[in-house]
């Protein structure tokens, strides 16, 4: 066998379209490079940046290459769209393969790569601060988590450039996916950047878990903590319990691909349905992994800008933890048209409808947060206020999709691509948006410019409906999904053209949002948040300067509430001067992004079966792994001394 | 040592042993997986040889009891350690690799016959399952005894230091779980298996 396994000058070959994409990509990445470089900026940006133990920091760089994904997902879906608004009077541009490509990478990507890059990038910022801690339980994994998720963005991409991608949908179904009618490698890199990413969320998960359930500051006791924290408990309880299922059924359609194994083949007495019943129960917490946090981060939104404690707080709690148990009852939804018979689909219909229970408790109780409040129309209200509307008619798409002879009349329709996008842009996205306008100015120290976070919303909001509401029609209209072309006659393209026109001007949004970030930046002298309490927060986050220290809390806080920092203000008892003590903070190590580079050649060399490059990877996880269990001295002390000094220095600047 | 310090140290090496409890439910989930994918393919030998006609079980046996011997020798060597004597544990721990080496050694072997007899992973779903099963165990083996070897030159090299301990501790939880873990498969895959 060759050196270069199965990699030959071919997989540098494609036409023009992908061209385009490769040369966008290889382009950003020169011009960031020589951005760099031009102002020295290497050292720093190692040392401060990419090998840093620092919450906030990881927090920080996972949005951003979330934010640069979410661009990608987005031209992925103007592509999907323009085809199908072009087919309807015979000029497509793209072939059915490109196509096929083009969807699996917009779905895989928007979830794995965006959705989960803003949900860790979010937690990453907030959930020590929250529960007043100084940083999560495990530094270093954090630090190799999010590298690791890094790894899976670069080969997912490298996809475009050398060679191709799954031509398979974003969930890869067998037979479909194996080796027999996928030869090529898109399928390999699909499982490969899904198994680096997927690991490093699990070993997320166990972090923050960890961190929630021992970080905790004095008097927070559960039933004390923020709403946020609660939602995140759940979702990573999901994390734990869900992600090693994907673990599992990405190797095993690995080993049938590579080692020509029999788990799902059509022959040799595989099951191609137990893929998708194993796919599906990850897939279906994967959702709740999702919305949960987006749930949380609404309910401190409502609290605060209605001046209110959040309406119901131990329902909340109990609407948690019950959608956490019940988001593994409902799987089989997915598939209902399997043939498991009218009892099974009978049951997992009904805890469909059920789940939605807790999920509309949720609803009631941020009206009620809101009826009476003094409410403030910020922006991430506007985003609140849009879910409202978005998630609930989604929701009760949903509920009407749980009930099975319905599902098997719309199954694989338009009508489904329409549910899910309005319960994943309408929920996830709005709720992340929501989030990251609203602690922008913790991790920043200023705030964002509001007419044009306004603006941004309106055109998600407008285009959103405009982009999925004919989608809902033309599902029912018979029309199904991924389908690269139709006949003329069938009477869709003007549906297709107003959901076009839709994704345009969600394009328009996401402009904005480029927009409103720039713009803030360059007038942030105008929008400075010196009192690290920009919003008349509730919540121990806003107790700390903005940006925080690297510490977070010179002194950790002490709560017997729970809205502490709300209280402590009531009270006038928010801004004492303590006492200082020494600070133990973890070391910067750059050991997390060598392991992750390690995973990518062993990934890089399973996709092109460069098996000696897998091996001598391997080899290097094992010899850095081993030098990190040698190393005693992975954390530094901060003398009390030195902390009083960052102390008076941000006091001083506060007051003047 | 401040006492300060001290509180901080025990502090996190709880966390860390919480943490690698949380760790070992994930993987517990992992193998449950496993078991219910062997489960659903068990009977698709797809004209291949069932579990009753590979099965050696006195082979299966051994290796049984070197493994719960292993788990045996290595709670002694976690007991010695809590005393603080480092020669005993560094001779359990030696006893506990033996073993688990002995137990790899012999899956290895019967895994090789397969092979040889022409009942690769690749022969039918039902061999696919459980060479995956029964070797995702064996690959934890693995580690397990590479890990042991790790912390060993730490213990040679520095003494039985609280971090090496906390280390120690960690181990013996990974261990004793395969153990656990081999049970099922005993019985699942072998007791089961061979009527």
């Amino acid at each position: 066998m060759s050196l270069l396994g199965r990699l030959t000058l071919a997989a540098f070959q494609h036409n023009l379209i992908t061209m385009g994409g490769v040369a966008t990509m290889i382009g950003g990445v020169i011009a960031v490079v020589v951005i760099i470089t031009y102002f020295h900026r290497w050292t720093w940006l190692w040392t401060e940046w990419l090998t840093t133990t620092d919450h906030k920091k990881i927090g920080v760089m996972y949005l951003v290459v979330a934010f640069v994904m979410l661009l990608r997902g987005i031209g992925d879906a103007v592509m999907l769209r323009a085809q199908q608004v072009l087919v309807g009077s015979g000029q497509g541009f793209l072939s059915a393969d490109q196509f096929q490509q083009v969807f699996s990478a917009h779905g895989t990507i928007m979830i794995f790569f965006v959705a989960m890059g803003l949900m860790f990038g979010l937690l990453n910022l907030i959930v020590p601060l929250q529960i007043g801690s100084r940083d999560v339980a495990f530094p270093f994994l954090n630090s190799m988590s999010f590298w690791l998720y890094v790894a899976g963005v670069i080969l997912i991409n490298l996809s475009l450039i050398v060679g191709d991608f799954a031509a398979t949908g974003w969930l890869a179904y067998p037979p479909l996916s194996e080796l027999a009618y996928s030869p090529g490698v898109g399928v390999d890199y699909w499982i490969w950047s899904l198994q680096i990413a997927g690991i490093g969320s699990l070993v997320s998960g166990i972090n923050f878990l960890v961190t929630i359930l021992k970080e905790r500051c004095e008097g927070m006791t559960l039933m004390n903590m923020p709403i946020f924290i609660w939602s995140v408990l759940g979702s990573m309880a999901l994390v734990i319990t869900a992600f090693p299922i994907l673990t599992v059924t990405l190797t095993l359609l690995a080993l049938d691909r590579t080692l020509g194994m029999h788990f799902f083949t059509a022959g040799g007495g595989g099951s191609a349905m137990m893929y998708i019943n194993l796919i599906w129960a990850w897939g279906h917490p994967e959702v709740y992994i999702l919305i949960l946090p987006a749930f949380g981060i609404f309910s401190e939104i409502v609290a605060t800008f209605s001046k209110k404690r959040l309406f119901g707080y131990a329902s909340m709690v109990w609407a948690i933890i019950a959608i956490t148990f019940l988001s593994f009852t409902v799987w089989l939804h997915h598939f209902f048209t399997m043939g498991g018979g009218a009892d099974v689909n009978a049951f997992f219909g009904i805890m469909t409808a059920v789940i939605a229970v807790p999920t509309g408790v949720k609803v009631f109780n941020w009206l009620f947060t809101m009826y009476r409040g003094r409410i403030s129309l910020t922006t991430p209200m506007y985003w609140f206020l849009g879910f409202v509307v978005t998630f609930t008619i989604g929701g009760m798409t949903g509920v009407l999709m749980a009930v099975p002879p319905i599902d098997f009349q719309v199954h694989n329709s338009l009508f489904l691509v329409a549910h899910f996008h309005n319960m994943i842009i309408g929920g996830v996205v709005f709720g992340y948006f929501c989030g990251f306008t609203y602690w922008f100015p913790k991790f920043t120290g200023f705030k964002l410019n509001e007419r044009l976070g306004r603006y941004a919303f309106w055109c998600w909001l407008v285009g959103f409906l405009l982009a999925f509401v004919p989608l809902y029609i033309l599902g029912i209209m018979g029309a199904t999904r991924r389908l690269d072309s139709y006949d003329p006659s069938m009477g869709w393209q003007s549906l297709f053209i107003v959901a076009g026109v839709g994704v345009l001007v969600i394009l328009a949004g996401v402009g904005f949002q480029v927009l409103q970030i720039a713009v803030s930046i360059y007038l942030r002298k105008q929008n400075l948040d010196t009192t690290g309490d920009p919003w008349d927060g509730r919540t121990l986050e806003w107790s700390t300067s903005s940006p925080p220290p690297f510490y977070n809390f010179a002194v950790l806080p002490n709560v017997d509430e729970r809205d502490p920092f709300w209280e402590a203000k009531q009270a006038g008892t928010a801004h004492e001067k303590p006492v200082y003590e020494d600070i133990h903070m973890p070391k910067n190590t750059a050991i997390g992004i060598y392991i992750a580079a390690a995973f990518f050649c062993i990934s890089f060399g399973m996709v092109w079966h460069m098996f000696w490059l897998s091996v001598l990877a391997l080899l290097a996880v094992i010899l850095l792994v081993i030098l990190r269990m040698s190393d005693d001295d992975t954390g530094m002390i901060i003398p009390a001394a030195e902390v009083e000094r960052i102390e008076s220095a941000r006091i001083h600047k506060t007051q003047s | 040592m401040s006492e300060h310090t001290l509180l901080r140290q025990e502090h996190s090496d709880s966390t860390a042993v919480f943490g690698f409890w949380v760790y070992l439910m994930t993987d517990c989930v992992l193998f449950a997986a496993l078991f219910a994918v062997y489960a659903v393919l068990r009977t698709g030998t797809f004209g291949g040889p069932g579990g009753s006609e590979i099965f050696n079980l006195p082979n299966i046996l051994v290796e049984t009891f070197l493994l719960l011997t292993s788990s045996y020798t290595c709670g002694l060597a976690m007991l010695a350690a809590h005393k603080g004597r480092r020669n005993e544990v560094v001779a359990w721990f030696g006893a506990t690799f033996v073993l688990g080496f002995s137990f790899l050694a012999l899956e290895l072997s019967e895994f090789h016959q397969l092979l040889l007899d022409g009942n690769g992973p690749d022969r039918s779903a039902f061999l696919s399952s459980y060479f995956t099963l029964v070797g995702t165990h064996g690959l934890h083996i693995t580690i397990g005894l590479l890990w042991m070897l790790v912390l060993m030159s730490q213990v040679l090299k520095r003494g039985l230091k609280p971090m090496t301990l906390n280390r120690l501790a960690l181990l013996s939880l990974f261990w004793h779980f395969l153990d656990l873990i081999w049970i099922f498969i005993f019985t699942i895959v072998y007791l089961m298996g061979a009527k």
